[in-house]
């Protein structure tokens, strides 16, 4: 079939840039060294390594020192979790989230309640997705050692009150820790004004690898060793380094915030078009999340007495590529937990078109919002 | 492709889909809540055998076409005959369904019972539909 197909599962995982991967491929062939060798090949390998740590501190106004490689969001979020609630024990037992998280965050907690003794408050996010520093103060108890609330969600897209969120916590004196997986790269972020302490985030969302991931620390704040073995990452993750991985990661958090202001205004208004071009010609149809706070590059809606999978499987076949939910529950048969949050019932289908572009993929750009919305609007109807 | 050709062909162009006026049984399954509802209607002749069935579905991919499977399978047969149908053999007749969706072969199944126990209950005096919404294939 050599029908074009139109991905709009960004937020699901990114193809890598050009640009990136031949930034990459010299570090699996000629530049293949061991970052811990001595000699030349090793040393050149090294100050690779170095510069790409210097790449995504820089993306989100972090020290080198202060970034951690790991093998993507998911350990990111597992390490920062189980580390500070490990390192922090002595001072308490209580973590403050959300009930939108991605599984690596919630799955993560059940796992401490279960067998570390933590407790956890899950705040309920109001119906476009959010919560605010207010409710997490009022949940603030002398025990808490940990706030984890996402800088944006993966499936509607809704940002988060981050800085608010990131003074109350430095006010109680709390950590605070955000999955900031679908931001990075997508939307401003910056550590230091915004007073958070740990993040998370993976290069495939942002045009880069995947199997690639950071956790930022801020100094001063303990974790302990992540993986056991060699002085790798300062003795916290043991392993030889993913090295073309990371040299992917540098090169595509680099161009993602160079290019972000202007991205973010195109695709921002080319979804807004293919929402206006469905909203007029599907009845019944809804935006689900925060139209004023949102990734430039979401877009999640519902369609009222349509289910979801049938129509993904028609606008596959129409050329069209979404998702109903997280890629990573697309085995369970379960609606998905952050509709359920923002008050949806289940048999409202969501299709996720969310995306984001850096203006040379396939995509939006490539075609007309107009006449995409059209061929929703028609699958819709045959269904 | 998440499903093999045989359940994509029976997706894209049901079989039977659709609705009869003056059914002489008509079975409901499934519930909102796990995604799936399935309204089987048969008619059923002077001998007991089913001359035509339509079915109205709302549903994912394999919900779609186990109905329209099931109904190919059920048409022009016996009653004694379609309720011998089991689940496994519209999976087989659809070339195979991925394992979190073989419970809507199980509602298929269902289905056909139900509209079934529907043409029994009116010849015995009964009205209305038979529903049957506890799924039995999954906790919903």
């Amino acid at each position: 079939m050599s029908k074009r197909r139109i991905y709009m599962d960004h937020a699901a995982t990114t193809y890598v840039k050009p640009a990136v991967l031949e930034a990459m491929l010299p570090y699996f062939t000629e530049n293949f060294g061991n970052p811990s060798s001595i000699h030349t090949t090793g040393q050149l390998a090294r100050s690779a390594v170095d510069r790409a740590r210097e790449q995504v501190a820089a993306a989100i106004n972090a020290l080198p020192q202060e970034i951690f490689f790991t093998g993507g969001g998911s350990e990111s979020d597992n390490t920062a979790l189980k580390g500070i609630a490990e390192a922090y024990a002595k001072k308490g037992n209580h973590i403050i989230t959300t009930n939108i998280e991605h599984h690596a965050i919630l799955h993560t907690c059940e796992w401490l309640e279960k067998n570390r003794g933590i407790s956890v408050t899950y705040l309920d996010v109001d119906d476009k997705g959010r919560v605010t520093a207010e409710q997490v103060e009022a949940a603030i108890r002398p025990e808490t050692i940990l706030v984890s609330i996402m800088f944006a969600n993966n499936e509607i897209g809704t940002i988060e009150p981050i800085a608010e969120i990131g003074a109350v916590c430095r006010k109680h004196g709390v950590l605070f820790h955000t999955d900031a997986v679908q931001a990075v790269g997508a939307v401003p972020v910056d550590v230091v004004a915004m007073n958070i302490d740990l993040l998370s985030m993976s290069a495939h969302k942002f045009y880069g690898p995947k199997g690639i991931g950071a956790l930022y620390v801020k100094k001063g704040v303990r974790v302990p060793t992540f993986i056991h073995g060699g002085a790798q990452e300062r003795g916290k993750r043991a392993g030889t380094e993913n090295l073309p991985g990371i040299i992917g990661m540098g090169k595509a958090i680099e161009l993602a915030v160079a290019n972000m202001e202007e991205s973010s205004k195109r695709v921002a208004a080319l979804r807004d078009r293919l929402l206006k071009g469905i909203l007029e010609t599907i009845p019944d149809s809804r935006v689900n999340g925060d139209t004023e706070h949102r990734l430039p590059n979401n877009l999640n809606m519902c369609f009222r007495y349509i289910e979801g999978e049938a129509l993904l499987l028609r606008l596959d076949l129409a050329g069209i590529e979404g998702s109903s939910g997280s890629a990573c529950t697309s085995g369970s048969l379960d609606p998905s937990h952050v509709l359920l949050a923002i008050g949806l019932r289940p048999w409202f289908a969501a299709p996720n078109l969310g995306r984001r572009d850096d203006g040379r993929g396939r995509g939006l750009r490539a075609c007309d919002p107009a006449r995409n919305s059209e061929n929703i609007a028609r699958n819709v109807a045959n269904i | 492709m998440l499903y093999s050709e045989r359940v994509m062909d029976h997706f894209e162009h049901p079989r039977n889909a659709g609705e009869i006026e003056d059914a002489d049984g008509v079975g409901q399954v499934g519930n909102a809540k796990c995604g799936d509802i399935m309204r089987m209607y048969i008619k059923v002749d002077e001998n007991e055998n089913i001359t035509d069935v339509k079915f109205k579905t709302f549903g994912c991919g394999a919900a779609i076409a186990t109905s329209s499977m099931a109904t190919e399978l059920i048409k022009g047969k016996s009653i004694k005959e379609a309720l011998k149908l089991t689940n496994s053999a519209v999976v087989e007749a659809l070339e195979g369904l991925p394992p979190v969706k073989i419970h809507c072969s199980v509602l298929a199944e269902e289905a056909i019972k139900a509209a079934i126990d529907n043409y029994y209950q009116r010849k015995n005096g009964g009205e209305g539909v038979t529903v049957n919404d506890a799924c039995a294939a999954c906790e919903h």
